[in-house]
């Protein structure tokens, strides 16, 4: 298997077939830039409306996107031949990229803010028990995260960058990728139990 | 951010070359942090008894010491590459964490209680572009 990928990469790239691979699409930072100083004013006027926009809609589309990669797109990448996987992959990885970790900081960050205006954060609140546990669901969710499938979502595109990529490694951290971001969207079932509690 | 650098040769696959095990130490310096800060949090605005979350912010710190001996202990690694790719992931990570400390004294968090979670929070910046930058260099050839 690991030779037939190795020949199935190495194929199209000795016709200098294979595309250009971009890490990071530079020309999506003015909108993360954007979505970020959105946040910090929502916090810096304590403007509950702007805090609960970010928090609906970052949260929507981080457990929405965690979702369908988890159960949807992973599964569909886990059954592609090599050189589809690959050129999937260098499309769809770099944007991830910086989608993920903007949604989560303005999720974060806002949804923060909401508990503390709303009084969730106060030991004494009866919904203070459910803001613990989904602080516990996003600690879980953000070392699955930042330990394992960033980097291996990093890594797949420097591996794709080579002239000749090899793989076995792209196979591997394709997997990892796959298997994280399957846990990731089991523990969004778990965040929109909880939300849906605190909102009741 | 651009992929320059040392150009990838044809050879044995790198999946199967031993090397410490930086992620999972990382991992669970990540997990130290975690605990921390959400033990921390819990308690809030009341300020909470920080000798569970110092002790914690020390495993932290332990375990990124650890890692940092047993990265540097490495001769044969594509050290251009991790610090290329650990300097752009700094940068990515100073801004995350600038925001949240943004918060902190927004909140205000005072005291003790900021010293604690601002240390938390510099482990948090420095840990996740080792982890990116390990992972990444692990597999590119050195010449």
């Amino acid at each position: 298997m690991a030779t037939v990928a190795h020949a199935a990469i190495a194929g199209p790239d000795a016709a200098g077939a294979r595309p250009k691979v971009t890490i990071v699409p530079v020309r999506g930072l003015p909108i993360v830039a954007l979505v970020l100083v959105g946040v910090v004013v929502a916090i810096a006027r304590d403007a509950k409306w702007g805090l609960m926009f970010c928090h609906v809609v970052g949260g929507g589309l981080w457990t929405g996107i965690d979702l369908f990669v988890g159960f949807v797109v992973g599964p569909i990448i886990g059954r592609m031949s090599i050189p589809a996987r690959i050129e999937f992959s260098t499309k769809f990885m770099p944007k991830m990229l910086l989608i993920m970790p903007t949604v989560v900081t303005m999720t974060l960050a806002a949804g923060f803010q909401t508990a503390r205006l709303s009084g969730f954060l106060d030991t004494s609140s009866p919904r203070h028990t459910w803001v613990v546990v989904s602080f516990g669901v996003v600690g879980v969710m953000a070392v699955i995260a930042l330990a394992y499938l960033e980097p291996a979502n990093v890594a797949v595109l420097f591996e794709l960058r080579k002239p000749q990529p090899d793989g076995r490694v792209v196979e591997k951290l394709m997997k990892r990728f796959v298997y994280t971001a399957g846990i990731t969207g089991v523990m969004q079932v778990a965040t929109l139990v909880i939300m849906t509690r605190l909102a009741s | 951010m651009t992929a320059s650098g040392p150009a990838a040769h044809a050879g044995p696959s790198l999946v199967d070359r031993r090397l410490p095990p930086v992620t999972e130490i990382g991992a669970a310096s990540m997990i130290a942090i975690a605990v921390g800060v959400i033990y921390v949090a819990a308690h809030l605005p009341k300020h909470a008894p920080l000798g569970v979350a110092v002790a914690f912010l020390a495993l932290a710190a332990a375990l990124q010491v650890t890692n940092a001996f047993l990265l540097f202990r490495l001769r044969d690694f594509a050290w251009d590459r991790f610090f290329q790719v650990a300097r752009w992931g700094l940068l990515g990570y100073a801004v995350i964490a600038g925001m949240i400390e943004y918060a902190f004294v927004y909140d205000k968090t005072r005291g003790s209680q900021l010293v604690v979670m601002t240390s938390m929070l510099a482990l948090f910046m420095l840990n996740v572009p080792v982890l990116i930058a390990f992972t990444v260099a692990r597999y590119q050839r050195t010449s």
